[in-house]
């Protein structure tokens, strides 16, 4: 047993995810090209709605990664919702009826995963992995196998033909360039709002802090009269709701609903939420974290979408960035050891 | 350092000299000395906690002593890690056994070990070199291509000593090898013992069981409190005096105990069994009482207490909790009827190892510091600080992870938790297990005054002298049974043993 000091390394922690966002900044700020055309309002705003869809699936990812389980269906479930998406506004459904619906799809979705992974209690990462098949095979199937193009109305008024709902869904990611910030797509405002509702929940709450306890130690959960299995359902589908929303958010921002689309995106999402501090045998990580791991998975494919780099360069750097991300937990003990030698509270 | 040892003739096999180890502020080993020569069977004995294991890890490599020195055939022995210890010839069979399920006992007996050329393994050699080994220890018969996994936990023992011997090793270390074997088996592991001894192998023999001890050791040492407090040959050695060693301390200073005295029934389990243990348990538990249950590891103690909490499945009997029958339940139900389980294993499973203290401490009634569903940092703090300021938990705050506090401390957060709860009936599996002799008579302490204010208490543990000092009553586990209940005054140590060992029969006319 070792005592470290404490106090700080909570705190450090926590701010992590926020300092290796200076630190990619600050580098970006050292190149020349980078720091007139990177640093912009209207450059931003396109980044930060680039961060949506796999912002709002890193918000349900994070739930089940700090409860010590694992989702990979994410990527298969968002373009399965983005199908039904563009399946109920061809079918004239309302803006309310089509995110209600298409949240709930991918609410049942996380339901089964959660459900097979308690009841029959297989490892999630073989669940999920199965339903990233099933998801995947559903939406090409609702999709006939093609691209969904919903028909967009005149747009004059609000008539009630076929497809008025159109309009509507897509204009959650409709990115207008303009010189400025603001005003900013209402999609980025959504994942803002869900994100620190989240994040409250996630900390604050009662069901937060069973997250946690389960994640941190299952056996204990258990022992102290959580509700494990009851709980980890409500993971699996809340998880899975938010991917239905970001499929939504998919929808938008191609306005068509792609079954091919967003593949291997689940690996994109749990990226974030690693890079946000979260351990993947799990009781630890936040909202906030993953939020901001997003965001710099963005910032750097901005980046090096200006500086006109090759796409290779942009997966080899966010990769490293992933192991450098991660390696931090094991180096940072090591780097307090050397600027504290004593220290050793009781 | 070298010793300079009068190299005489007689020079040990193994010396252990003044060897100290602690960990963090526990002090396991406490300056230990032993000498063991070649063939000779040497016991060592002490009860839990004394320091038997850790000295064992010592010498086999796992742990690195703080102080000492250890001599190996003259030379000084000062092992890295387990292969070293291995292949300076230091075996080491582990109470849990240490084999892989799914390969074969020809494979198991040499793994790691494999006759191989150029990664080639040499399948003949192989089996040539398992079929010698097995012989040695006179199991010729035993089938080399069966699944471990398929042989029973005595066989599984031998393959163990099997692979010990593939490595001709000169200092063999046992610990509890007979905790888990029939009478039968076990004689059949002396045989094998007697073998080594004569191919002069040195053996150290760890157990509790003095009869053992003295059936098969010839030399034999006792630590006490990480400390060697007496060695000396076993045929001169009666086992009186070695108990005395082995407990030899002022037992009424660590104990408190104030006259008290028993309300209702609060807890009744009868004729209770569980899946495949306990087997048949019946108590009566108390308001106002502290009744102990002791057993050798293995014997159904801790089982008797998750299936009666809910965590495991009940396969017959009833549970009558304050008067109320609710034989099948789970955790949460348990919890809300004020039972609260303390487990054995505060690491693995007693608590969130990464989770604060507070978080730990409220988390089976987070109810009084949370509002609409969110939890008040502030009333979460202050109930917890509350609790560590009264166990005298010595921490930074309420904030800190758990990991972060020694032993002793965890064990008073892990209480703390069903203090909060408020638990009327606590079922506590070996509450003072790997912790500071401090924190031991705190919670001894702690025990003696919940009890006095009504609340029930079942206290389980492998280490006698606690259970004397703390308990109104003592049932002793044996195989999944429960013997008779009785006053702790109509107990003697021998006879609690002796049941325990499943041998009270011929005694218990006597007394």
């Amino acid at each position: 047993m070792n005592f470290p000091s404490l106090g700080s390394r909570d705190f450090l922690k926590a701010i992590r995810p926020f300092a290796g966002l200076f630190v990619v900044l600050l580098l970006f700020a050292l190149d020349g090209e980078l720091r007139s055309l990177f640093f912009k309002g209207s450059n931003f705003k396109m980044i930060l709605t680039q961060t949506v869809i796999v912002a709002i699936g890193a918000m349900g990812m994070t739930m089940v990664i700090v409860s010590g389980g694992i989702d990979l269906s994410a990527g298969s479930v968002v373009a399965l919702c983005s199908v039904v998406t563009a399946r109920l506004i061809e079918q004239g459904h309302g803006l309310a009826a089509v995110l209600t619906l298409a949240v709930l799809t991918g609410g049942l979705a996380g339901l089964a995963n959660g459900g097979i992974i308690t009841t029959v209690r297989m490892m999630p990462f073989i669940v999920t992995l199965g339903m990233m098949g099933i998801a995947r095979g559903i939406s090409k199937w609702l999709a006939n196998n093609q691209t969904v193009n919903p028909e967009s109305c005149c747009g004059a008024d609000l008539c009630r033909c076929p497809g008025f709902s159109m309009e509507s869904v897509s204009q959650f990611m409709a990115y207008e360039w303009s010189p400025t910030f603001f005003p900013l797509p209402d999609g980025v405002w959504l994942a803002l709002g869900l994100a620190v509702v989240m994040a409250v929940v996630l900390r604050s709450t009662v069901f937060g802090r069973y997250v946690f306890a389960i994640g941190s130690n299952e056996d204990t959960a258990r022992l102290c009269g959580i509700r494990v299995n009851l709980n980890k359902v409500a993971i699996y589908a809340l998880a899975g709701a938010f991917f239905g929303l970001a499929g939504v958010m998919q929808f938008s921002r191609l306005t068509q609903g792609d079954p091919s689309v967003a593949i291997g995106l689940e690996l994109q999402i749990i990226a974030a939420v690693v890079i946000g501090g979260a351990s993947l045998s799990g009781g630890a990580g936040s909202i906030p974290g993953s939020v901001i791991g997003a965001f710099m998975m963005a910032c750097l494919a901005n980046g090096s979408g200006i500086k006109d780099w090759p796409n290779y360069m942009q997966e080899i750097i966010i990769g490293v960035v992933i192991i450098l991300a991660v390696g931090m937990d094991k180096v940072e003990p090591f780097i307090q050891r050397l600027f504290k030698r004593p220290s050793s509270p009781n | 350092m070298p010793e300079d040892s009068s190299s005489n003739a007689a020079l040990p096999r193994l010396r252990i000299d003044r060897v100290a180890k602690h960990f963090g502020p526990t002090i396991a080993l406490d300056g230990v000395s032993l000498e063991v020569a070649a063939g000779e069977v040497h016991a060592l004995i002490g009860e839990n906690g004394a320091g038997k294991s850790t000295l064992m890890k010592v010498l086999s490599g796992a742990h690195r002593a703080d102080t000492g020195s250890l001599t190996l055939d003259g030379q000084p022995y000062e092992p890295s890690d387990p292969l070293h210890a291995r292949n300076s010839g230091v075996a080491m069979i582990y109470q849990e056994l240490n084999l892989a399920p799914d390969l074969s006992v020809e494979e198991n007996i040499l793994l790691g070990r494999e006759p191989a050329t150029l990664g080639w393994i040499n399948h003949s050699e192989r089996r040539r070199l398992a079929k010698c080994a097995l012989e040695e220890i006179g199991q010729p018969q035993m089938p080399l291509d069966t699944p471990i996994g398929a042989l029973t936990i005595a066989q599984q023992q031998l393959v163990e000593i099997a692979r010990a011997l593939v490595g001709e090793p000169r200092v063999l270390i046992m610990d509890e090898p007979t905790s888990s074997l029939t009478q039968v088996d076990t004689e059949n592991l002396f045989g094998v013992i007697e073998r080594m001894s004569q191919r002069g192998v040195s053996v150290i023999y760890i157990s509790h069981f003095l009869e053992e001890c003295q059936r098969v050791a010839s030399r034999y040492t006792v630590l006490r409190d990480g400390q060697s407090v007496g060695t000396g040959a076993m045929a001169e050695a009666s086992l009186e005096q070695i108990i005395q060693l082995m407990v030899g301390r002022e037992i009424d200073e660590i104990y408190s105990r104030t006259s008290r005295s028993a309300g209702e029934p609060a807890l009744e389990l009868s004729d209770v069994a569980g899946l495949p243990k306990p087997s048949c348990v019946n108590l009566t538990l108390h308001a106002g009482e502290i009744v102990g249950l002791f057993g050798l590891v293995g014997a159904g103690r801790t089982e008797t207490l998750r299936s009666v909490f809910g965590l495991d499945r009940l396969a017959r009997g009833s549970v009558t909790v304050f008067s109320r029958e609710v034989t099948h339940s789970t955790p949460a139900k348990r919890l809300a009827n004020g039972v609260g389980l303390l487990s054995e294993n505060r690491k693995e499973e007693g608590l969130l190892l990464n989770r604060s203290v507070a978080d730990n401490l409220t988390l089976t009634r987070l109810g009084p510091v949370s509002q609409l569903g969110f939890v008040r940092d502030a009333a979460q703090a202050a109930a917890s600080e509350k609790w560590m300021a009264k166990l005298d938990v010595k921490a930074s705050g309420a904030a800190q992870p758990v990991s972060e506090l020694s032993g002793g401390n965890q064990q008073k957060i892990a209480l703390a938790r069903l203090l909060h709860h408020d638990a009327r009936i606590l079922l506590l599996d070996e509450p003072t297990r790997g912790i500071d002799v401090g924190s031991k008579a705190q919670i001894y302490r702690l025990m003696n005054e919940l009890a006095g204010q009504g609340k029930a208490i079942v206290f389980v543990s492998s280490y006698l002298p606690e259970l004397l000092g703390v308990c109104d009553h003592i049932g002793v586990m044996c195989r999944g049974e429960l013997s008779e209940v009785r006053p702790v005054a109509d107990w003697s140590e021998q006879e609690i043993i002796l049941t325990a060992v499943g041998q009270a029969e011929p005694k218990e006319v006597a007394a």
